[in-house]
C-alpha cells in the first residue's frame, strides 16, 4: 500500500520542473526508503505518522565507509566541472595551464597536510590503487635482491589481496598477528625483518575497530633496519596529525572520500630523500612522474586538495567535537546495557570509530532493527559475506561476540541529537532482542554458556 | 580601520548565521551554525587589526561559499532526516 502511495507521488512529481522550492527529486533512493516501512512486525516502536515517516532518510553514522562532501570542497570543485575543463597535461593553451595550476596547487595542499614535498605526491584513483602501487611497485622493483614483505592480519583487503597476488609471483609474505588490543607487537616485527625484506606495510588507523598503530616506533625500526615503511593512512589523514619525516614513513596511501572529499580520487606519497623506487603499474603517457599514467582528473584532485586544506585547519576542532560525541555514545550505552564489549585498545584509539559487541544479540538483526540509522557491522568491502570480520577474528574475539558487533562512526557533521537518537534506539532494540533470546534467559539464570553440551539432532 | 569595526564584525556574524539556516541538509545546517558560533567566539579577543582584517576577509569568503552551497543544496534537496520531524530545527 505504501508502495502505491510512493508511485503516485513519484508520478505527480515528474512533470514539475525542479526549482528551489521543488519536491524531493524522483531519484531511486526515495523508493528504497519506503521499504524501511515503520509498519514492521515490531509493535513496540513509538507511534509515528506512518505516511510521513516512510519518506524520511536514516541518520548517517557510517563515516568509515565514506563521508559526505564538505560544502567548501564542492565549492572548490565546481568551477573545474563547469568552466575550467582543460586537460592539465595540455601545454599549449590557457585551458591546460589553468588546469595544471589548479592541480599543482592541490598537490601542495595535500603535501602540506602530511609534511611532505609536493613533488612526492602522486594522484591516483583512491587508496586501493595507492596501496597496490606501494606494495606491488616496491616489491617488483627490488625483486632481484629482496623477496620478503611484512604486513599485519588486520590490514585492509586491498593490501592483503596485493600481498596474496605477490605470493603467487614468488614473493614471501609474513602476516604479523595483533594483540588482543589490535596493536602489533613491536618485538615480533623486529624479529620478522629479514635481510631480504623490502617493505613493511602497517595501516595507521584501522577502519573497523579504530585502533592507532604505533607508527612512529615502526618507522624508527624500519629505518634502522633499512626496510621501506608503507602505511595505509586512509582513515587517519586529516584526523590525527601525521608527519612523514617525524614518523619516518616512506610511502603513504591517502583516500579522498574518507576526509570529506570526492570519491574516485586519492594520492600516494613516495619519499624522494632517500629515493624510494617504485615500478609503475599503469603504463601510458608518463604523467605523474611516470608512476601513474593517465589524465589527472582536475576537479577531483582540486576537491582532494581542498579537503586536505580544510582538514588541516579543522583538525583540532573536529577532534574535540568527535571525542566529545564518542565519549557520550559509549558512556550512555555502557551505562544502560550490561555485557557490551568495545573492540580495540581504548587508549590508542581514534575516537570516531567505535566498534561494540553486544553479547547475546545477533549483529545483523540489530542492524535491521536500527533501520533509521545507517550503520555497519564490519567493513563495507566484506559486508556481502556472512562471515564475521577477519579483523575481529585477528584480535581474538569469540565467534559469537564477533557476530554481534556494530561499528558506530562519528564525523565532522555528526550532531549530539543524532548520537542521542542512535543510543536510544540501540538500547531499546538490544533490550528487546535480548528479551527474545533464550541464551540471555539462561545467562540470567546463572548458567555458564561455555559449560553447556549442545546435543546433536 | 572601518572594515574591521566591532559593528561590522557583528553584522558579518549575523549574516553568516542567517544564511546558514537555509541549508536544506540537516548535517550541513547544524555544522555551519555550530562552527560559525565557535569560530567567532574563539577569536573574540583578537586585538591586532591586521589579524582581525585577515579573519574578516576569510569570513567574507566563507559567507560566499555558504551562500552558493545553500542554493545548490536547495536545488538538489531531498527528504528530511528521521530526527528532523521530531525536534524543532532549532540551530
Amino acid at each position: 500500500m505504501l508502495l502505491r502511495t510512493a508511485w503516485r507521488r513519484v508520478a505527480a512529481a515528474v512533470p514539475v520542473a525542479p526549482g528551489p522550492k521543488s519536491d524531493a527529486p524522483t531519484r531511486g533512493l526515495r523508493l528504497r526508503v519506503v521499504d524501511h516501512s515503520p509498519q514492521s512486525a515490531v509493535p513496540s516502536d513509538t507511534a509515528t505518522a506512518p505516511q510521513a515517516e516512510s519518506m524520511l532518510r536514516p541518520l548517517y553514522m557510517d563515516v568509515q565507509a565514506t563521508t559526505p562532501l564538505d560544502p567548501r570542497v564542492l565549492d572548490a570543485m565546481l568551477p573545474y566541472l563547469v568552466n575550467y575543463y582543460g586537460n592539465p597535461h595540455s601545454r599549449t593553451h590557457a585551458y591546460g595551464w589553468e588546469s595544471e595550476a589548479a592541480m599543482e596547487h592541490a598537490r601542495q595542499q595535500v603535501a602540506s597536510l602530511i609534511g611532505a614535498d609536493p613533488r612526492e605526491i602522486i594522484f591516483t584513483s583512491g587508496a586501493t590503487e595507492s596501496n597496490n602501487i606501494a606494495i606491488k611497485g616496491v616489491a617488483r622493483f627490488y625483486r632481484s635482491r629482496k623477496k620478503h614483505l611484512i604486513t599485519t592480519q588486520t590490514e585492509h583487503k586491498c593490501v592483503l589481496d596485493s600481498c596474496r597476488s605477490l605470493e603467487a609471483e614468488g614473493f614471501q609474505v609474513t602476516y604479523l598477528p595483533v594483540k588482543k588490543s589490535g596493536i602489533i607487537d613491536l618485538k615480533e616485527l623486529e624479529a620478522a625483518i629479514q635481510p631480504d625484506t623490502s617493505l613493511v606495510s602497517v595501516m595507521t588507523v584501522n577502519n573497523e575497530i579504530g585502533v592507532k598503530q604505533p607508527i612512529a616506533e615502526i618507522g624508527r625500526i624500519c629505518s634502522s633496519r633499512k626496510v621501506y615503511f608503507h602505511t595505509d593512512a586512509a582513515q587517519a589523514v586529516g584526523k590525527i596529525p601525521l608527519d612523514v619525516n617525524d614518523m619516518k614513513i616512506d610511502l603513504m596511501s591517502i583516500s579522498g572520500h574518507k576526509i570529506y572529499g570526492p570519491k574516485g580520487v586519492g594520492a600516494i606519497y613516495i619519499r624522494r630523500r632517500p629515493r624510494v623506487r617504485v615500478e609503475a603499474l599503469q603504463s601510458g603517457g608518463g604523467q605523474e612522474r611516470g608512476m601513474r599514467s593517465g589524465t589527472v582528473p582536475t576537479p577531483l584532485v582540486v576537491g582532494l586538495g581542498a579537503a586536505c586544506e580544510v582538514a588541516q585547519q579543522e583538525m583540532e576542532y573536529d577532534h574535540k567535537w568527535i571525542s566529545k560525541l564518542a565519549e557520550r555514545l559509549t558512556q550512555k550505552i555502557m551505562k544502560s546495557l550490561p555485557d557490551v564489549v568495545m573492540n580495540g585498545d581504548p587508549e590508542h584509539h581514534y575516537p570516531g570509530c567505535i566498534n561494540l559487541s553486544f553479547a547475546y544479540v545477533e549483529g545483523e538483526s540489530l542492524l535491521m532493527a536500527l533501520k533509521d540509522v545507517a550503520l555497519s557491522s564490519g567493513s563495507a568491502c566484506t559486508s556481502a559475506s556472512l562471515e564475521p570480520s577477519y579483523v575481529l577474528r585477528a584480535i581474538g574475539t569469540d565467534e559469537d561476540l564477533a557476530h554481534s558487533s556494530i561499528r558506530f562512526g562519528i564525523g565532522r557533521f555528526t550532531t549530539e541529537e543524532e548520537v542521542d537518537y542512535t543510543v536510544e534506539k540501540c538500547i531499546h532494540h538490544v533490550k528487546r532482542l535480548r528479551e527474545m533470546s533464550p541464551l540471555w534467559e539462561m545467562v540470567q539464570d546463572g548458567i555458564d554458556l561455555k559449560s553447556i553440551k549442545w546435543t546433536q539432532h | 580601520m572601518a572594515a574591521s569595526s566591532r559593528a561590522q564584525v557583528l553584522d558579518l556574524y549575523r549574516a553568516m548565521l542567517r544564511e546558514s539556516k537555509y541549508f536544506s541538509a540537516y548535517n550541513y545546517r547544524t555544522y555551519a551554525v555550530r562552527r560559525i558560533r565557535d569560530a567567532f567566539r574563539e577569536n573574540k579577543n583578537v586585538k591586532h587589526p591586521v589579524e582581525i582584517q585577515a579573519l574578516v576577509n576569510k569570513a567574507r569568503r566563507d559567507l560566499g561559499i555558504i551562500h552558493r552551497q545553500v542554493h545548490i543544496g536547495q536545488m538538489y534537496s531531498t527528504d528530511k532526516l528521521i530526527i528532523e520531524n521530531q525536534e524543532k530545527p532549532r540551530t
